[in-house]
């Protein structure tokens, strides 16, 4: 970490001092990125959910073992690089975090205002079983392509209404996804922004979350991340699982597809 | 491959919803309609009201509703001509006739991305973020490029009352002069107080400003 503080003491001298012009600020950065892939803090929320799987859980005492992902009860090997799914026995399309939810309410009997009490974590005592879970499942498809179903009616169901809401302007200040994640080479700030709409831009983007956060030290699911692009946007807050939610999902999974997944990432 | 297949078939399928729209003499396919309303009813279901942030925000007005319709399609050039004469209409100068307020305060707000989030406290002044997306004063070097480079914003127009009264309207409503821009609206949509606007503006068009340096 110190060598990380060190790297970021750098960038910021950098900027202050005007001495780099924008293109070296933005080399710094890159650099930044890639010492910090060296130790990645996402193994502890790994190892976390991991344990977390196999431990039995909940009034009925039942671990994730009979939890199906979509492989068959208790697979984890490529489960994730393979949803959203639509499974029969809740006839709905989810994502990992719904299905997780799913089984702790019908498999461990955990009720679900217990399951969802923190769906997020706040970077220090509260944390969430859903980052830890999404980490552990996450890791089990490093190296595997994506391959959502979107030929099954549906995922292409919710793909098709992801896309719609991936345009859908509002708020006070007009922005949709789009906004910002519609043209190649922007950025936001000195954050640069992957072109969702392009097949190469949401590849990168999607196949590296749920990712580690260095300013918020938290492990970050896809949930979160749809759910703090919102905030920003100046929408209400998204409801945690929410049709809306699994529709971008399915939406930016899917145009993901045939990249391998590389997450859990490490991220500024 | 998957991906490919579904794309084909998706693009006949547009071709022949174009053809029939054409024929119906609508902007849009019966079937696209159908998916945007629901999608709309789905978002409204989706989300729940938190802090300053309440629902009410999901409800598109005309201007919002066309450009997510045309957001990944060309916009024909009438619904563009239809949106920025909707959005002209809505400027309002000030009464007074003073567009041009403090830089050093417009320099701030637009330094700040405060304001309207439901992580916001509604007491603090908002601001206009406008370095999220252009460059501005030369000395600050993280700006972002969503939207165009404003340095010299006033030195390359002139310092004159039309260069002026063009950056009050562009930042009051930036819809009245490029349809579905990415700009907010920020006298419009009441973002920015009235006097806030007159900062920004001078940020832009005060001859002192850094940005006209």
């Amino acid at each position: 970490m110190r060598k990380v503080a060190a790297i970021v003491i750098g960038i910021v001298a950098a900027a202050v001092g005007g001495a780099f012009a924008q293109s070296s600020t933005v080399d710094e950065i890159a650099k930044y990125r890639e010492a910090l892939q060296d130790g990645n803090p996402a193994e502890l929320w790994e190892a976390r959910g991991e344990e977390m799987w196999k431990t039995p859980r909940g009034p009925k005492h039942v671990s994730f073992a009979s939890c199906d992902l979509g492989l068959g009860p208790g697979v984890v090997k490529g489960a994730y690089a393979a949803l959203p799914r639509y499974f029969a026995d809740a006839n709905r399309v989810m994502d990992l975090e719904t299905r997780l939810l799913y089984c702790m309410v019908n498999q461990q009997g955990i009720s679900e205002a217990d399951a969802t009490k923190v769906k997020f974590g706040d970077g220090s005592a509260r944390r969430s079983d859903f980052e830890a879970l999404a980490a552990y499942v996450a890791s089990q498809s490093r190296g595997v392509a994506m391959n959502v179903r979107v030929d099954e009616p549906h995922v292409h169901d919710m793909y098709q209404l992801g896309e719609k809401m991936f345009f859908f302007r509002g708020g006070t200040h007009d922005f949709s996804c789009a906004t910002c994640h519609g043209e190649d080479g922007k950025r936001i700030r000195l954050q640069d922004l992957p072109n969702l709409t392009k097949t190469e831009g949401a590849q990168k983007a999607y196949t590296t979350w749920p990712a580690y956060r260095v300013s918020q030290g938290e492990l970050r699911t896809f949930q979160w991340r749809l759910n703090d692009c919102f905030r920003q946007q100046r929408f209400p807050e998204l409801v945690f699982g929410s049709e809306a939610s699994i529709a971008l999902t399915t939406y930016l999974a899917g145009r993901a597809n045939g990249a391998d997944y590389n997450g859990p990432a490490i991220k500024r | 491959m998957r991906m490919t297949t579904i794309g084909g078939a998706v693009t006949t399928l547009l071709l022949a919803m174009g053809a029939l729209g054409a024929l119906h003499g609508c902007a849009t396919a019966p079937a696209d309609d159908a998916v945007a309303a629901r999608a709309a009813a789905s978002l409204k279901s989706s989300f729940a009201a938190r802090g300053q942030a309440g629902l009410q925000r999901l409800d598109q007005d005309e201007t919002q509703k066309l450009c997510s319709e045309y957001a990944n399609r060309p916009l024909p050039a009438s619904v563009a001509e239809k949106i920025q004469q909707a959005n002209l209409a809505t400027i309002r100068y000030p009464a007074d006739g003073k567009l041009v307020g403090d830089w050093k305060n417009g320099e701030k707000i637009a330094q700040s991305g405060q304001g309207f989030q439901f992580s916001d406290d509604p007491k603090n002044p908002a601001g206009a973020n406008c370095y999220a997306c252009h460059q501005l004063s030369p000395q600050e070097l993280s700006f972002g490029t969503i939207g165009p480079s404003l340095y010299r914003f006033g030195k390359l127009r002139g310092f004159t009352d039309e260069t002026r009264k063009y950056a009050w309207g562009k930042v009051y409503n930036a819809d009245a002069f490029s349809a579905c821009s990415n700009m907010p609206r920020f006298g419009h949509s009441g973002i920015l107080t009235e006097q806030q606007l007159r900062d920004v503006v001078a940020l832009l068009v005060d001859p002192g400003s850094p940005v006209n340096q």
